[in-house]
């Protein structure tokens, strides 16, 4: 059984832990085995390089650099801030040897080889493509319209997501492979404002309305996301907006390998989806 | 180009701390068209580009003490569309970061600020982030206690709330990483 | 032996500031071969000529070297001067110690050392000189001019009206190019066809103008004065002398569904068709991509219906070669794809259009009879956002002004505001660049007069809500604040950029164009009608964006450049072109393979009973450019240039080093 090196990173422990769940409840499905890299640590996400552009780079770095020593060619980042912070990085780090040998002294530690980083869609179409997935989903979701939310860190970011930052595309295979269908909207790249959901709550309240509207609008049962500062903000968060007297909206948000370990007939609670707080236990497979 | 301005000037900070030149921004306005934020900001990002490049000692002081740099949620909008190919998000961070060191955060920010302080003080001692710990540094830190008190006991019961954050093994590296990058920083923010 | 003159010029201060001019004279009369010496304020006044003149005679000077400015700038004239004095021109050279030295440097030692240097050079390359004689041409006084825009038609129309010859090749079926798209014209509102088709007409029947639409260029041969151009003739399936543009065939054609591109794809028109009502010539053509009979066989129905027997289903593209001296470039410009800009829907958005598409709703002719109406639904659209340089000046697509759309946009939002008067017209810009005769009070009046609103600031997304209101994200730069507004319809200033097939064609004509394909003009000031390859000339949007005025104007640039062209039976040219030494060229061919320019071909010496004894390579003078590329890759140094000799440039060379 091959393996990929996996980088949880702190939220998945906590508020995305579904996406742990059902990031790993797939890849145990599929056949692809998930190491955790031995004391990775925090990715310094929205925070660090606000306030310090060299342990912005210091902090990946240093995950990168045991990945690498622990001989991992590949790690998945499913968290998409971790994927963002942690790929830009390599990318910074691959382009300019000045730097790597800057962060080998401050932190200590050599980066022996480049490490690629995968994001939770190329996880799954990994998955689809290179493992026998495809093959598992048997309990298709008989044409549930879902939004695909790419937010900021799946979409944009020169170097860092390969997809149309206008247009993406990314998440259309995997959600036909689970027998759901895209709907076209507008809001798909539009940022939550997730980062300020603690302190700017009043004007994160407006733009998470606007995009559960443009989903409702556009005719999706489901948000379909990768990243759990999104997933926190559009389903926790939810119970807020309608409470500033916007919607009411009763919108699932649901990570992607959610929507595929349902296809591959995974229980809701193996996924997690008994822990959102919008009710996702209306999604299932083989419904009509 | 070259420029003869001097070294301390805040285009040359800016240009060493992110590498972005704000000469090439020619004022058009689409960063602020795409903004999310921009309707939260004292100072739009046009203008916070027009300031850096303004850059006398009123500006600095406007730009740097300004709430605005605080609100840029970092979603890249405008860096994917600049029809120059600028980066004003990363302007935004080395404008935080300065603003940061200098000590001249804008007292309006004073819950961003707390959270930042909080976040990367968990990290810094456990060299991962606990939400649990993090909301109770945060409370602490802005006074802010009420908003988002319902919700704790609803993530626990969900078990998106641990109560201890795991520490890792490397946290002397974590706190060498810390120190290393702060004397780094501060040499490069202030000159 | 040589008897050299070095005369030195002070440029008044130019030179002198910085070189120590006299010191220079003094230096250059120790030198081999030198027999005179002077320095002198201004050599290229009429008392400095006559130095040059006077010194000729008295000191029975060999050749001449003028250490002064640019050649460019006045070897002609000094030439002219030695020419006057007995002397072989090509005799005289000049040492540049202005653009080269005095105007580089600042240390007056180093700079009149440097100078004393560039005079050695030049003096060691003039005392190995020979006199050359001027290369007469031959000139066919008949022009082909590529392009029957506006452009295309001015020159053409300037050049027959002189009494010269014109062939006038367009490869659309109808003269008129964009122009004949236009509604109305800025800044004086204009009808554009109103305008325009009397050209076309006067073109079309004017008795020096050969015009032949529907036919490309397909090759280019020759050289200034004795083109020699290969014409392909696509092939139309309408016979042009037999029809009478009856308009039969196209009201029977049951092919009915073909976007029309004249009308920006906004209608639709028959396989066989006439692009426009005004159309010159005003008969169809058969769209054979479009056409059943051609594709799949049957139908047939025009064929059926034809009072004159005119369609010809076995035509076939014609081939046709013809003589010219000279070439007007015409072939104007396209409108960007704005599919690239996702960011406006990325070309999806029916409601979102272009410029183009926006004339052809406020034209009078065009599908919707000079009403705006919205594609999507045929509704008429009562907030029209109009947004600026898309594409333009924007560094992710093309970073330079397309200069003519501040003006088109802010006739569109004036137009708009005329034919619907409860609408709202919004104009997203950066800067309104407006410098030209009544534009700037146009754009006034505009946003004065006819209420268009303006606001500076790039939109930084457009998208389509679901009840189909295109919300349009912009920016108000001047308040400081984002502004979004919900528009009906959009219309996208898209940038101007050179045709798809523009480079092809210029590596046919063998002229240059620059990285955005736009065609090189010879000097940006001082020749910008002119290429660099001699006798092809430029008219119009193919050399840069332009407006009509400014496109006419280079039209008849053109036109007068191929006059003067045309006025000497014979023209002169350059000695300095390649020359093979026949005794020891082994025709090995790498320098005809080398050619840029064609100029070399195979020379077959045969004995007077016509007994072949070998074949050598030979140079034509009339096209050779004397760029040197053949005497570098020559094996058994058999080329050389005249006036630049391997021996001259090795002399200079080491002029330099040995020193």
């Amino acid at each position: 059984m091959s393996e990929l090196g996996y980088y949880p990173g702190c939220s998945l422990s906590g508020g995305g832990i579904e996406l742990d769940l059902s990031v790993r409840a797939l890849a145990e499905r599929a056949g692809l085995g998930l190491r955790e890299i031995e004391d990775w640590n925090c990715c310094g996400a929205s925070v660090a390089h606000a306030v310090n552009h060299e342990l912005a780079v210091a902090l990946p770095y240093r995950t990168l650099a045991l990945a690498a020593g622990q001989g991992f060619d590949e790690v998945l980042a499913p968290c998409a801030a971790c994927f963002s912070r942690l790929k830009g990085t390599a990318v910074r780090l691959g382009r300019d040897p000045a730097l790597v040998a800057r962060m080998a002294d401050v932190t200590g530690r050599q980066y022996s080889r480049p490490v690629r980083v995968l994001n939770v869609i190329e996880f799954v179409d990994r998955l689809l493509s290179n493992y026998d997935l495809a093959a598992k989903l048997g309990h298709p979701l008989a044409g549930l319209k879902v939004a695909p939310y790419y937010g900021c860190l799946l979409s944009r970011g020169e170097g860092i997501v390969a997809d149309d930052p206008e247009q993406p595309s990314a998440m259309v295979r995997a959600i036909h492979a689970a027998g759901a269908e895209p709907v076209e909207w507008n809001f798909a790249t539009e940022c939550c404002g997730a980062g300020f959901s603690l302190s700017k709550t009043e004007a994160v309240i407006g733009l998470g309305d606007a995009i559960l509207s443009a989903a409702a609008e556009a005719g999706a049962e489901a948000i379909l996301t990768g990243c759990p500062m999104c997933h926190s903000n559009l389903d926790m968060r939810q119970q807020t907006i309608n409470a500033a007297g916007r919607g009411p909206h009763r919108m699932p948000v649901l990570y992607l390998t959610e929507l595929l370990g349902l296809a591959a007939g995974l229980a809701p609670e193996t996924l997690g989806l008994n822990r959102h707080f919008t009710d996702a236990t209306g999604i299932r497979a083989g419904r009509s | 180009m070259q420029h003869s301005k001097d070294d301390n000037s805040l285009p040359a900070l800016v240009r060493r701390l992110c590498g972005q030149d704000v000469a090439a921004c020619y004022q058009c306005g689409k960063c602020t068209a795409g903004c999310p934020m921009a309707a939260q900001m004292d100072q739009p990002p046009h203008r916070v580009m027009r300031l850096v490049q303004a850059d006398d000692a009123d500006a600095q002081l406007t730009l740097l003490s300004s709430p605005a740099i605080w609100s840029c949620a970092g979603c890249l909008t405008c860096t994917q569309r600049c029809p120059k190919g600028l980066d004003p998000a990363a302007v935004m961070d080395a404008l935080r970061e300065m603003s940061f060191q200098r000590g001249l955060v804008s007292k309006a920010q004073r819950r961003v600020l707390a959270f930042h302080r909080s976040f990367l003080a968990t990290i810094r001692a456990h060299g991962r982030m606990g939400e649990f710990g993090l909301v109770r540094r945060y409370k602490l830190a802005s006074l802010d206690f009420f908003s988002d008190l319902l919700v704790a006991p609803a993530m626990l019961k969900r078990g998106k709330l641990p109560l201890l954050p795991h520490r890792i093994r490397g946290r002397d590296e974590i706190r060498r990483i810390f120190q290393r990058t702060a004397q780094r920083t501060q040499e490069a923010s202030h000159e | 032996m040589a008897r050299v003159g070095v005369f030195i010029c002070h440029c008044g201060e130019n030179i002198a500031r910085t070189v120590d001019c006299e010191a220079v004279a003094a230096a250059a009369a120790g030198m081999a071969g030198v027999a005179h010496a002077v320095d002198y304020k201004y050599m290229c006044s009429d008392p400095g000529q006559g130095l040059i003149r006077s010194a000729i005679e008295t000191h029975r000077l060999s050749g001449v070297v003028v250490a002064a400015c640019s050649p460019r700038m006045h070897e002609t004239t000094f030439r002219r001067a030695a020419a006057a004095a007995g002397l072989n021109p090509y005799l005289l050279e000049m040492a540049n110690i202005r653009e080269h030295c005095s105007w580089v440097h600042e240390d007056r030692t180093a700079a009149t050392a440097k100078a004393i240097d560039l005079v050695r050079m030049m003096v060691e390359k003039v005392r190995r000189n020979t006199p050359l004689q001027p290369i007469e041409v031959p000139v066919e006084p008949t022009a082909l001019v590529v392009g029957g825009g506006i452009a295309g038609i001015q020159a053409a129309l300037d050049i027959a009206n002189a009494g010269k010859k014109v062939i006038l090749v367009e490869k659309s079926p109808s003269l008129g190019g964009h122009m004949a798209r236009l509604s109305e014209t800025f800044p004086t509102l204009d009808c554009s066809q109103c305008i325009l088709t009397p050209r076309m007409v006067e073109a079309a029947n004017h008795p020096n103008i050969a015009l032949k639409t529907y036919t490309e260029v397909e090759s280019v041969d020759g050289f200034v004065g004795n083109f020699s151009v290969t014409l392909r003739a696509k092939a139309r399936y309408v016979d042009l002398d037999a029809c009478t543009g009856c308009g039969a065939c196209t009201q029977k054609c049951p092919s009915r569904k073909i976007p029309n591109e004249f009308d920006a794809n906004l209608g639709t028109r028959t396989a066989i068709y006439t692009p426009f009502p005004q159309a010159v010539p005003n008969k169809p053509v058969i769209d054979a991509e479009h056409c059943t009979r051609l594709t799949r066989g049957g139908c047939g129905v025009c064929q059926k219906v034809c009072p004159r027997d005119a369609i010809r289903f076995d035509d076939q593209d014609r081939l046709e070669t013809v003589s010219v001296g000279a070439i007007v470039v015409a072939t104007g410009y396209k409108l960007w794809d704005h599919s690239a800009l996702g960011e406006y829907g990325g070309g999806r958005l029916a409601d979102v259009i272009d410029g183009f598409a926006f004339e052809r709703l406020a034209s009078a002719s065009g599908p919707t009879g000079g009403r705006i109406l919205r594609p999507s639904d045929g509704a008429e659209p009562k907030t029209v956002a109009f947004i600026q340089c898309c594409g333009s000046r924007d560094e992710r697509h093309l970073s330079y002004c397309s200069k003519i759309c501040c003006m088109y946009t802010a006739k569109h939002a004036m137009l708009y505001r005329h034919k619907v008067h409860d609408g709202r017209a919004v104009v997203f810009y950066m800067d309104v660049r407006a410098g030209g005769k009544g534009y700037d009070e146009f754009v006034r009046r505009a946003i004065e007069a006819d209420g268009a609103e303006y606001v500076r600031g790039r939109v930084s997304r457009v998208y389509r809500r679901g009840d189909g209101k295109l919300v349009v994200r912009g920016a108000d730069t001047l308040a400081g604040t984002p502004l979004t507004i919900e528009a009906d319809m959009v219309v996208l200033a898209d940038a101007v950029t050179p045709q798809a097939d523009a480079t092809d064609l210029a590596q046919r004509l063998g002229i240059g164009y620059d990285e955005h394909g736009f065609y090189s003009e010879a000097h940006p000031k001082l020749r910008p009608v002119e290429t660099a390859t001699a006798g092809v000339l430029l008219a119009g949007a193919c050399q840069g964006p332009k407006d009509i005025p400014e496109t006419v104007a280079q039209a008849s640039a053109a036109a007068a450049k191929v006059l003067g062209l045309f006025a000497h039976p014979q023209l002169q040219r350059e000695p300095t072109v390649a020359r093979v030494n026949e005794a020891t060229c082994v025709h090995c061919r790498a320098c005809i393979a080398a050619c840029p320019y064609r100029a070399i071909d195979d020379r077959e010496i045969r004995t007077r009973a016509g007994e072949l004894l070998r074949t050598v390579s030979a140079v034509n003078e009339g096209l050779c450019q004397g760029c040197g590329t053949c005497v570098a890759v020559c094996r058994s140094n058999s080329l050389d240039i005249a006036g630049f000799t391997d021996e001259q440039v090795m002399a200079q060379i080491k002029a330099i080093c040995d020193f």
